[in-house]
């Protein structure tokens, strides 16, 4: 198995940096903004980009977590039903402007299901997107970020793995790994 | 892995703790769902689900097709009494004509014992169990099973007390199972009478005193005097039977510590349990009857999603 160093602990802390300031650019006081993160990998990136949002900006910004299992397209299209996670969202999205955020962008598909699942809690006024790694030419709907990490060229028999410090590694990395 | 070991939920028996625990696991999700405003899922979109009760049910009938409709399955629904059974068509031949219809999953409810069995053997389509006679009721065991470990945390090393009518229910022996497998103590209590002859076989504690069980156990899961099904007296009367093991508030509130007060319904009121005691902060019915659709709408997730 090939392994290769897309993003280390430095450069990633640079490149939260930056998405931080992208959307305050675009938030300015977050007045109206929540965060939420998709379950079951993006909640960590989610709740890192949060804490450095909140540094930044001395705000309180509210932050959710939303699990997007039951608003899956490939329910009965696989072998085995996906395990759910909790969905925590204890405010109200109606009216407000949302930033979702996931760790990669592959298909579009988990995107399409959290916007779906969002749904249920509200209508937003807003809703953005925000991944760590775009997997280029691999979407199979109509979906872009409107945040994003890094751009990653890379083949179907690829796949991205991303480490972070929160869920148990000791550092965070960014890896694009070859599968054989 | 995130399925479960049986194509069915026949019963209890069958099944394994593992299975009891992504149950519970995914109920918790769905609960989840069905305290939203918008209380509903698209994951059941493409299954179409018949409800067949060839028994009366109101509870559990409701419970099932509102949990079929919170996933957004399509539902139809089959009663007996009103249906070419009475005609005289067999089992076999009417779900066989049910299922031509494309349905890919039969929600059971039947009088003799072992009849969602024999059903498993000769079709194809995902099958519930929704109580066979005396046998199993499994669902109602998962949601009170689910509801204990709501309020205590866990079953591990618990004692629950089923008091009642043992022998017509299976209520009983679904929630022994059921509760067995995930670690806590169980015993039964009621009149002789209504006690099956060999039920300390299943490892459960035997008492005949109702006063002695409400002091060990911390959960009394009351069953309901099953009149419909005893054909010859198994106690003198009913006040005498409310007076030797019917629950009243003020017996609840002597108990050393706090305990649940649990009821599969329809409660007989004033019979097994007085109205003060069902309506007490000790009772949790209604969060039994809440949790009933959560702990539905997880079997029914998890048995269509397994594809393969």
């Amino acid at each position: 198995m090939q392994k290769k160093l897309i993003l280390d602990s430095h450069l990633l802390d640079i490149t939260l940096s930056r998405l931080c300031h992208q959307l305050i650019e675009n938030h300015s006081d977050f007045a109206d903004t929540v965060i939420i993160g998709l379950q079951p990998r993006g909640i960590f990136l989610a709740e890192l980009v949060h804490a450095k949002l909140e540094k930044i900006t001395r705000k309180k910004i509210p932050l959710g977590y939303l699990d997007t299992t039951f608003h899956r397209d490939d329910f009965r299209r696989r072998e085995v039903p996906a395990k759910a996670s909790e969905t925590r969202i204890p405010f109200v999205i109606e009216g407000k402007k949302v930033v979702l955020i996931d760790d990669v962008l592959y298909t579009g598909r988990s995107v399409r299901a959290a916007m779906d699942a969002m749904i249920s809690f509200g209508r937003p006024a807003k809703v953005e997107l925000l991944v760590l790694v775009d997997r280029k030419h691999t979407r199979d709907l109509p979906v872009a970020a409107d945040y994003i990490g890094k751009k990653v060229d890379t083949l179907a028999t690829q796949r991205i793995l991303v480490e972070l410090e929160a869920q148990g590694h000791k550092q965070n990395k960014i890896w694009l790994i070859n599968k054989d | 892995m995130s399925r479960l070991s049986q194509r069915h939920l026949l019963g209890i028996k069958n099944i394994t703790r593992e299975d009891i625990e992504l149950i519970f696991e995914t109920a918790d999700n769905f609960k989840q769902v069905i305290n939203r405003p918008i209380k509903k899922v698209p994951s059941l979109r493409d299954v179409t689900i018949a409800n067949v009760f060839f028994e009366n049910s109101t509870r559990t009938r409701l419970s099932f097709e509102l949990a079929q409709k919170r996933l957004s399955a399509d539902v139809i629904n089959f009663s007996a009494s009103n249906s070419s059974v009475k005609k005289g068509e067999t089992l076999l031949d009417t779900v066989n004509n049910i299922l031509a219809m494309k349905v890919d999953m039969i929600v059971m409810r039947h009088a003799s014992v072992g009849a969602p069995h024999f059903l498993s053997k000769h079709i194809k389509a995902n099958i519930v169990n929704a109580g066979d006679g005396t046998h199993e009721h499994p669902t109602q065991a998962l949601l009170d099973a689910f509801s204990i470990r709501e309020k205590l945390g866990t079953l591990s090393g618990k004692k629950v007390a089923i008091i009642g009518d043992i022998l017509h229910s299976r209520v009983a022996l679904s929630n022994i199972f059921a509760l067995q497998k995930l670690g806590a103590k169980v015993m039964v209590c009621g009149p002789p009478t209504l006690l099956p002859k060999f039920i300390a076989n299943l490892g459960v504690q035997v008492e005949l005193d109702l006063h002695k069980a409400l002091e060990w156990c911390d959960v009394a899961n009351v069953l309901r005097i099953q009149l419909e099904r005893q054909q010859i007296k198994y106690f003198p009367s009913l006040r005498e039977y409310s007076l030797y093991y019917g629950i009243n508030k003020k017996m609840l509130d002597n108990l050393k510590k706090d305990i649940i007060v649990m009821h599969p319904g329809p409660i007989n009121r004033g019979v097994e349990l007085s109205s003060d005691a069902a309506d007490s902060g000790h009772s949790v019915i209604l969060d039994q009857v809440e949790n009933g659709v959560a702990v539905r709408m997880a079997v029914l997730y998890l048995l269509a999603g397994a594809t393969a």
